[in-house]
């Protein structure tokens, strides 16, 4: 190896990350990593904390997905009381949860992607962001705004606040929803579903000429995991952990979030902060983490549920798989997910605004600390979302694993990477255009970093000793 | 019986007020209108001086004097607000988070708290001190109270209240300095205390997040110290049980 191209930062990605790619002697590729270089540190210092706490405290971890933590750490919370909460309450955070994912979807789409596919891959760097985008389609760009907008309000309207939310508790909800609350978010949704109709639209129309890009962006076999419901539904609060594999084969179903252990391992990187869980059954002992390599998020989604659960939604879903072939293996088909469920999102939301009982009072239950033991799972929008604390008889936090979307994601986006940099890069001179592809790739997955890297005196380190014939001679481990 | 105080003349900041001999100049201050802040005092209670922020100078000897500890003598010329003053009251309160954990965003008094209250109150918009970060403890083995020691100031209401008022003395201060904290009994977890009452005065009278009910979640604390107030001093003052006084 002679050469190495670094990208620092990675950029329109929410967190720091960097990616390195080694050259060889003849110029190729020979060897790629993505690595995420901030550290957060939630699990360490959330230990002894009182379980109440918990939901405001994790929900500082992201500005952009608080509410998934909100909603892990708040079901963890209630797991703790061993309470149902009552079902207006659901219906709350189920719609704060499509507030949630109708605005990050949209910061995806429309801040961080669509000026490389609205403007193109190759275009100049320096128009190449969400004011370049405004200068060409300030309609589209104004449109996209006020989606996220939107989004946020309904987080507002139910939790108290945009970001960091006070009102999703152990328990239920803080508050009751007001009728003016409701009507106010009922009479913006056709124009947040307009929009969202609108860049899918746009989007199908685009996805030819960026027939490479589908090739190459992570486009490879693997496991996709996420929440689904009995009758195979898309779900994004509750329900049960559900493995499908490439070709569409269910690898596992029904698997309730309190058992992720037994299907989900986590690895650490000696270059990376971020984790890699991968999906134990397929890895030997001593075995690579990337042979249990799985995706979670909305393209993973779409892959384990039947339907959307929405008529609207549903029809986008069935064209979504025609175009894809069955399952969509390729990572480029992050965005196009995405787009359905805001679409799926909104339709869910009117839904649940028109139930009669949306308005109830009754939506916190009480409890003490009668268990010991807790997970907490939710989909947040890039991903299935673990919470998993431990309590002592008091309620203060003892353990805290939490294994998020992004995490999930590591193995694909660096398997996504290395196919990129095969794909593009010929030579010591690499365009500019093909170091931003390497950037986009990681973009289809919408990664969340500083969401990511809370394991702390937890980072295995593997040292080996090789001799001149490449034979390993000693190995010094970490745990 | 009727009323036998002496009114005598004071400033503050320049401006005449009548005070009375028997007041505190923080009393006096209160009573005329003047805001003077304040974390560890709180009517009704013995007065204990030990949180400074409501220090003054006067015209005499330009000493600071705690306030709620200086007894009003006629003619006094008190100073409120000078630079010097506002400086330290600030400094003061950088010292108090410095010194604990507080992280109001996450803290069940967010919104409603005297600490928080107070650092507006003096402009305190950083702390310029290195952060000690104590490792502290959180005491949750009440079954209807919990004790976060990361958020105590040491202000000794919960001392005062529970001696004074309830009769009870559960709490106490051990060790001395930086290492001074507040311990149910002989130093044990406040569900074994058994001189405990459950009454919650303690939890009134907190004037941070450091004493809340079980089950709060952040921001949902409310305390109210009022009701010690009017416990302690209402029916001197002729409003116990007036329709007028409401807790």
């Amino acid at each position: 190896m002679h050469d190495l191209t670094v990208i620092d930062p990675v950029t329109r990605i929410e967190g720091h990350a960097k990616i390195t790619i080694a050259m060889d002697d003849a110029g190729q590729v020979a060897e790629t990593r993505f690595h995420v270089t901030e550290f957060r540190g939630f699990e360490e210092f959330c230990k002894g904390r009182p379980v109440w706490e918990m939901p405001s405290l994790t929900a500082r971890t992201c500005g952009i997905c608080p509410v998934s933590h909100l909603l892990a750490s708040a079901k963890a919370g209630d797991a703790v009381m061993g309470v149902n909460i009552p079902p207006t309450a659901v219906k709350l955070r189920r719609v704060a949860n499509l507030g949630q994912i109708i605005q990050s979807h949209a910061l995806s789409f429309f801040h961080l992607s669509a000026p490389d596919l609205l403007l193109g891959m190759d275009a100049d760097p320096r128009i190449r962001n969400v004011f370049g985008l405004m200068a060409q389609d300030p309609d589209l760009a104004r449109k996209g705004i006020r989606l996220r907008s939107f989004g946020q309000s309904v987080i507002e309207a139910i939790a108290g606040r945009k970001v960091h939310a006070p009102g999703i508790v152990p328990g239920g909800i803080a508050q009751p929803m007001t009728a003016e609350t409701r009507d106010d978010i009922r009479e913006r949704l056709d124009e947040a579903h307009g929009t969202a109709t609108e860049a899918l639209g746009l989007f199908k129309k685009l996805l030819d000429e960026f027939d490479r890009e589908v090739n190459a962006f992570g486009y490879f076999p693997s496991l996709h995991m996420g929440l689904a419901n009995p009758q195979g539904t898309w779900e994004h609060y509750d329900g049960t952990l559900t493995l499908v594999d490439h070709d569409g084969s269910t690898v596992v179903r029904g698997v309730e979030p309190a058992d992720y252990r037994t299907i989900l391992g986590e690895a650490g990187r000696w270059d990376s902060y971020l984790k890699s869980p991968y999906f134990k059954p397929r890895v030997e002992e001593d075995g690579k983490p990337e042979d249990g390599l799985y995706r979670v998020g909305p393209l993973a989604r779409l892959n384990v549920c039947d339907t959307m659960g929405v008529p609207l939604a549903d029809a986008e879903l069935a064209e979504y798989r025609e175009r894809a072939g069955g399952v969509a293996n390729s990572s480029f088909y992050y965005h196009y997910a995405r787009l359905i469920e805001i679409i799926a999102a909104t339709e869910r939301m009117a839904m649940h605004l028109d139930d009669a009982d949306i308005l109830d009072e009754k939506v916190r239950s009480q409890g003490g600390n009668n268990f010991k033991h807790a997970v907490g799972c939710s989909e947040a929008p890039r991903g299935t979302l673990f919470h998993e604390y431990t309590v002592d008889d008091h309620g203060i936090l003892e353990d805290v694993n939490m294994i998020i979307a992004t995490g999930q994601n590591n193995l694909a986006m660096n398997a996504t990477v290395h196919q990129i940099a095969t794909e593009w890069i010929d030579g010591p001179d690499i365009p500019e255009g093909v170091l931003n592809r390497l950037e986009a790739g990681i973009r289809a997955f919408d990664p969340c970093l500083s969401c990511s890297t809370h394991a702390i005196g937890q980072m295995p380190l593997v040292v080996d000793l090789v001799g001149p014939d490449g034979e390993t001679i000693a190995r010094r481990k970490r745990d | 019986m009727p009323e036998r105080r002496t009114a005598v003349p004071v400033t503050f900041d320049g401006e005449d007020f009548e005070a009375y001999d028997d007041e505190s100049v923080l009393q006096a201050a209160r009573r005329n209108g003047i805001a003077i802040p304040a974390l560890c005092y709180l009517e009704g209670l013995s007065v204990w001086g030990g949180c400074r922020v409501c220090v003054v100078e006067v015209a005499e000897d330009h000493r600071l004097r705690p306030a709620c500890a200086t007894p009003v003598k006629a003619d006094m010329e008190i100073k409120v607000h000078t630079p010097r003053l506002d400086s330290y009251r600030k400094s003061i309160l950088e010292l108090l988070f410095a010194e604990g954990n507080h992280v109001c965003a996450v803290c069940v008094s967010n919104g409603r708290c005297e600490l928080q209250d107070t650092a507006v109150e003096v402009g305190m918009d950083h702390v310029r001190y290195d952060q000690q970060a104590p490792a502290r403890k959180v005491d949750a083995s009440h079954a209807k109270y919990v004790f976060d020691h990361n958020r105590c100031i040491l202000c000794t209401r919960c001392v005062r209240v529970c001696d004074e008022i309830e009769g009870a003395h559960v709490w106490d201060i051990a060790e001395r300095g930086a290492g001074s904290e507040i311990i149910a009994e002989m130093d044990v977890p406040w569900g074994d205390a058994k001189s405990c009452t459950w009454c919650g005065k303690c939890v009134a009278a907190c004037p941070t997040g450091s004493l809340f009910y079980h089950g709060k979640a952040v921001g949902e604390m409310e305390h109210s110290a009022d009701i010690i107030r009017v416990l302690a001093s209402a029916r001197g003052k002729g409003e116990w049980l007036s329709p007028e006084v409401s807790l």
